[in-house]
């Protein structure tokens, strides 16, 4: 009763939530809201117009907007192949990315003791070198004369002339090891939070092993599998960088193409257009991805 | 042997950490590699000429500098903003909640390219093509490290007892006391966090920097330069001092926190 009493001259104090109610919520609130609604809510507007500008225009004279549908048709057409690649390498690096996030976050979860804290500090610590320096040095490990090359030569899984850099497998290989962290960090969220009591009672009854992960663990990390896998799958998908420095033109990945569309061809219509195809599809896999998990409640 | 099985996950655990150290091994070589030639990529020699001449081309130098600047402005902005953000959505109340909270989610998730590319599409239908360069990277940081912040502002705030402010209050503190000298401190370690965190989202963009920087070089955008015409040893001076400090940061706030635990206990 002291606490409500001591409350109540702040006044106008929602009894449920302990929420305050009046101007100053909305004052504290409206800088960010205008950074984010100027920056980032409009902008968005801007690229569904510019994807349908008359792809006559340049950047020069300018664009006229006449509601050009067939940007999407056209950019469909040109650029399937890369959008396609970046939707099935981004799909197998999370899948990576899922496995080895997977036995990391229940190490550190269930295993890791009085050492918990200071691996969850050491899985974050190497990806605050720049993404770039670390991509560079991947290039390094698979490249042609590298330790790992030479030994998969040696056993004659790759030929005398094999190589790893400018192929698929570097690619994927790199977008798996940088985008990590974003598996392991709500995985680790949802492991931590599972009762040992529910895996024990599992095992009291004569569950093997098996059977408990896929019974009780399992099920109850879902909602870390499916925010980790989310946040691993978009970076990756829109991610150029480690297609640019391990792949060759061959691996291109839609980013870079709707980046040089952008930058070097300034075809802005057909780069809107590409962009919003990308949004589009990684919306559309989102939800269906979701709907399927049965975790909806998430979003 | 039964040693191995029963610890087999924390093995598995450890080796999968082992390899997310591999590339760090792999550039703190590097940054003491005495290259034979710049367009071959691999370790020739050890040297400590990098270290002792890191400003060798002075064009990483000043990209590394403008990023330091760009990262500092965007983390004050952003924590500020973000921090204030925060506080309204956990104690106050407002219409417009929920649509706020997607809004704010929405950043995290999207995909870079194309929110740099929107940003770019705002940009130049505005008129401001011409004028793409350290303001419009700023903005385009603030933007994407804003709602980082919130959300990490939000949870310590959301997590914290409100006991200590009504004892405080009882105690015949005025709102003011209240705030700065139970609230704030409190809160203080989740702004750290997110202020960090922002440094270092804005450091290393190069996506979205890429699209909005126009003739600006910030040092993601110098690496790219490079990587196609023969990298300089120097760059993996940067990557391992960078990786130096933030491993000081967070093991220093972990032991420090441990420290600070055992005294409570």
């Amino acid at each position: 009763m002291a606490s409500s009493a001591a409350v109540a001259p702040l006044a106008v104090m929602d009894p449920d939530t302990g929420r305050r109610r009046g101007w100053t919520g909305y004052i504290l609130l409206l800088p960010a809201a205008i950074w984010l609604g100027v920056f980032f809510v409009i902008p968005f507007y801007s690229l569904v117009a510019t994807s349908l500008f008359d792809p006559s225009g340049s950047d020069a004279k300018g664009y006229d907007m006449t509601y050009h549908f067939a940007n999407y048709w056209h950019a469909l057409q040109d650029y399937w192949q890369p959008l396609v690649r970046s939707l099935v390498y981004a799909g197998i690096a999370t899948l990576f990315c899922l496995v080895l996030g997977y036995v990391l976050a229940y190490a550190i979860a269930f295993k890791a003791g009085r050492w918990k804290n200071l691996m969850l500090v050491l899985v974050i610590a190497p990806f605050f070198t720049s993404f770039l320096v670390r991509t560079l040095a991947w290039k390094l490990i698979l490249g042609d004369n590298g330790f790992i090359v030479n030994s998969l030569q040696a056993v004659h899984i790759l030929g005398p002339d094999g190589r790893l850099l400018a192929t698929p497998v570097a690619v994927i290989a790199g977008l798996t090891y940088n985008f990590l962290p974003f598996m392991v960090l709500p995985l680790f969220a949802s492991i931590d939070k599972i009762d040992h009591r529910l895996i024990e009672a599992a095992s009291d009854l004569y569950a093997n092993p098996i059977t408990g992960f896929r019974k009780v663990t399992w099920p109850l990390s879902l909602p870390g599998v499916v925010s980790g896998t989310l946040l691993t799958f978009i970076p990756a998908a829109g991610d150029y960088i480690n297609a640019q420095l391990l792949g060759s033109p061959n691996q291109r990945m839609v980013g870079s193409v709707i980046q040089s569309l952008f930058t070097d061809a300034n075809n802005y219509p057909i780069a809107g257009a590409l962009s919003m195809i990308l949004m589009l599809l990684i919306v559309a896999m989102v939800l269906f991805y979701v709907r399927r998990a049965g975790t909806e409640e998430l979003l | 042997m039964t040693w191995v099985r029963k610890n087999l996950i924390l093995i598995l655990g450890i080796l999968v950490l082992v390899y997310t150290f591999i590339p760090i091994f792999v550039v703190i070589l590097m940054s003491f590699n005495d290259p034979n030639s710049r367009l071959i990529y691999q370790f020739d020699g050890f040297t400590l000429h990098n270290w002792l001449n890191p400003c060798e081309d002075p064009d990483m130098c000043s990209a590394v500098r403008l990023s330091i600047g760009i990262g500092l402005l965007a983390t004050l902005g952003a924590t500020v903003l973000g921090t204030l953000a925060a506080f309204a959505l956990v104690r106050h109340d407002f219409r417009g909640r929920s649509s706020m909270n997607v809004v704010i989610f929405l950043p995290m998730a999207a995909p870079e390219i194309v929110m740099g590319a929107s940003l770019l599409a705002l940009f130049v239908g505005a008129g401001f093509g011409g004028q793409l360069g350290f303001g419009t990277i700023l903005i385009a940081h603030i933007m994407f490290c804003l709602s980082f912040v919130i959300v990490t502002v939000r949870s310590r705030l959301a997590g914290m007892d409100d006991n200590l402010e009504q004892a405080a209050m009882d105690l015949y503190a005025t709102p003011q006391q209240t705030f700065w000298r139970v609230t704030f401190p409190l809160v203080f370690p989740g702004i750290l966090g997110a202020a960090l965190l922002s440094f270092s989202l804005s450091f290393d963009d190069f996506i979205v920097t890429n699209l909005n920087a126009g003739q600006t070089t910030t040092f993601p955008m110098y690496v790219w330069g490079v990587a196609q015409r023969g990298v300089p040893m120097q760059v993996n001076v940067v990557g391992t001092v960078m990786f130096v400090i933030a491993v000081v940061i967070v093991v220093g706030g972990e032991l420090n926190s441990r420290r600070r635990a055992r005294a409570l206990a």
